[in-house]
Parts: structure tokens; sequence; C-alpha cells
């Protein structure tokens, strides 16, 4: 199957996350399946035939022909906010993918897993954890999720659902966080990502996504703390 | 017309080159070049011609709009390639400061 094709997705149910975004469930009867962490471009056609694309992060992972697809409107978006608002149950879009198999994680790998996600970036994380759930691997997980507020955490129940001893979380509030909590809202420091995250010693495998100016200070930060920049894979997006 | 002075060079080969290299074209190289080009491109290994650093596309500093993608090398800045993509769907990729572009190892 070439990865360069566009598939016929049929939406089989559309979720709400938050306020401003939703899961699209996809039925793409010609899927391959896809790794934990990789994403799919989506195109639009409008009825004069303008055409628009998108790249989205799959929450979903291995065989099978459903495809769930998570997606954070934009404000001013020209695609997203189409499919937060309007896509409903039986409509069709085409998808192509999967792509990318840089940043994804392989139940083959031993090595502790840091998971660090920045908003919507948690989707492509979030199919790692479930991955790794569904798995063998005795990797140990931890999840860094940087969000703006509580409400607008993707997947919050799931992740919460998730933690246990091979899947610990560290969330972080940058405007506002919830009554009676600690920590002061304001983004991740270094001294933060230090404390929460495996040491440098346990040569994690480190996932870094979200908006290019979370990743960008999130990576050079794990690299002054002494992450190995090879051990750091990164996915950034601008939001467009 | 002038003469074609490059068809006389090749015409009478150093014997030393010719023990090691075979001339063919570039049929030959369907299968080792598949190891490039039929693979995932995010994990090829761009080196900078600039500054010699050497990483994977995934990494590289891309700017890009509709119509254009100019990839950056992550260290200097300085333009690596750019990738034009036409109304048809049709891409083409220029190279700008690019020394290398390397496969990972095939395992074979």
């Amino acid at each position: 199957m070439s990865a360069s094709a566009w598939l016929k997705a049929h939406v089989s149910a559309v979720v709400p996350l938050t306020a401003h975004a939703g899961s699209l469930l996809l039925d793409v009867p010609d899927w391959p399946g896809n790794l934990p962490g990789q994403h799919l471009d989506v195109r639009l056609t409008a009825e004069d035939g303008y055409q628009a694309e998108r790249s989205y992060s799959i929450a979903s992972f291995g065989p099978g022909t459903t495809v769930e697809l998570a997606v954070d409107e934009v404000p001013d978006g020209e695609v997203s906010p189409y499919l937060v608002r309007d896509v409903a149950a039986g409509d069709f879009l085409e998808v192509k993918g999967p792509l990318g198999q840089y940043f994804v994680w392989r139940e083959a790998e031993p090595a502790p897993v840091q998971l660090i996600a920045g908003g919507s970036g948690v989707v492509p994380l979030l199919a790692m954890a479930r991955a790794h759930a569904a798995s063998g691997s005795s990797a140990e997980f931890r999840l860094l999720y940087s969000t703006r507020s509580p409400a607008d955490a993707m997947y919050a129940d799931e992740i919460s659902r998730r933690e246990d001893a091979a899947f610990e979380v560290s969330w972080v509030y940058t405007r506002q966080a919830p009554d009676g909590w600690a920590r002061p809202a304001g983004r991740v420091s270094e001294a933060e990502l230090a404390a929460l995250c495996w040491p440098p010693a346990r040569q994690p495998s480190v996932f870094v996504c979200g908006p290019t100016s979370f990743v960008e200070a999130v990576a050079d930060a794990l690299v002054r703390i002494g992450h190995a920049p090879e051990r750091i894979r990164t996915e950034r997006f601008g939001g467009a | 017309m002038a003469p074609d002075t490059t068809h006389v060079t090749h015409a009478t080969p150093d014997p030393a080159v010719d023990e090691r290299a075979t001339r063919v074209d570039g049929n030959a190289l369907a299968g080792v070049l598949s190891a490039l080009f039929a693979g995932d491109p995010t994990l090829l290994t761009l080196v900078c011609g600039h500054c010699a650093r050497s990483g994977p596309l995934a990494e590289a500093v891309v700017e890009r709009d509709e119509t254009c993608a100019i990839v950056r090398c992550r260290g200097c800045t300085r333009t690596m390639l750019s990738v034009m993509i036409g109304p048809a769907g049709d891409v083409s990729v220029r190279p700008a400061a690019l020394a290398e572009l390397r496969s990972a190892a095939s395992g074979a």
C-alpha cells in the first residue's frame, strides 16, 4: 500500500473532548494500521473544488481500520473549526497515511519513556501510552502534560484512569490551576523538568510534542539538564 | 558545432579507474536508491553543506506554506533544500546547502 494515496474515510462518531476540541472516529477500509505516534493528512474538498490539507496526530494505534483523530480548534483556522464543530457521523473525508516513522514508540525499546505534551501535543503521546498499556512492555512511562487549565486538557479522564506505577503523570497548568493546587499557574520551568522527568542517568527515550515554541523551550532545557540530544525526539506544530 | 571533447576524454579511460568502475546508466541504481527514496523520508539523515551538522529530516527546521517548504539546518539556519508543491500535487525538491542525504543502514 502506498502511503501517498488518498483513502476514503467514513466518520463513524464524533466525541467532544473539551470546549474547543473533539475526537473523530474514522472507518478507513484501506487503512494498513499505524504505529503509536504517527499522523495523517486530512483533505477536505469544498463544493467549488477548493481543497485544503492539514496534518493531525492519531490517538489510536495498531492494526485495524478504525482510526481515532483528535483535533483542537485553531481560532480562525481553515480546517480545524470544521472538523471540531461541523463534521458529523456519516460524513466522508479523505486521509493519507499513516505518516512519519520518527516520532513513534516501538514496544521492543526497553528504555524508560518520558512523554512531554504541550496542549494538543498530548494526542500522539496518548497513542504511545495506550500502546504501552496494551503491550507486554516492562518500560516505565512518565507523562508531563502542560495545559492551559483543567478544562483545556484533552483526554484528562482517560489519562487519570491510566495512571499507575508504570505510567506516572504530572500536570502543569499554565494559565489556571484547579482550586487548592499548590503550584501557581505558569510555564514549566527547567527545575520542574529536572524534578518531574526521568533523570538523564536513566537514559530515557524522550518524546516532546506541542506548539513549536513549547517544544523548543522544553528540548533546550532537557539538553541543559543533561539529556542526550539524540534521545530527545520532537514533533512541533504551528497551529495554522 | 564545437568538438565533443567530453566524449574524447571518456573514450580514453584511465585504466586504473576502469578496473574499479563499471560505466552503465541510471537504471542500474533502481535497487540501490530505493533505500533512499522508498521509505519514510523523515528518517533520512541530512548533512548541512555549511556547518556539517547532521540529523534526521524530522528534526530539521521547516518553514512552510501551501506551496513551499524551506528546510533549514537546526544548527546554522542555512537553507539545505526547499520543497515545492505544485497545483496538481506534483512535488519537486531544490537542493541548496545540502552536503549529503543518507538513508539508515538497511540491516541487510
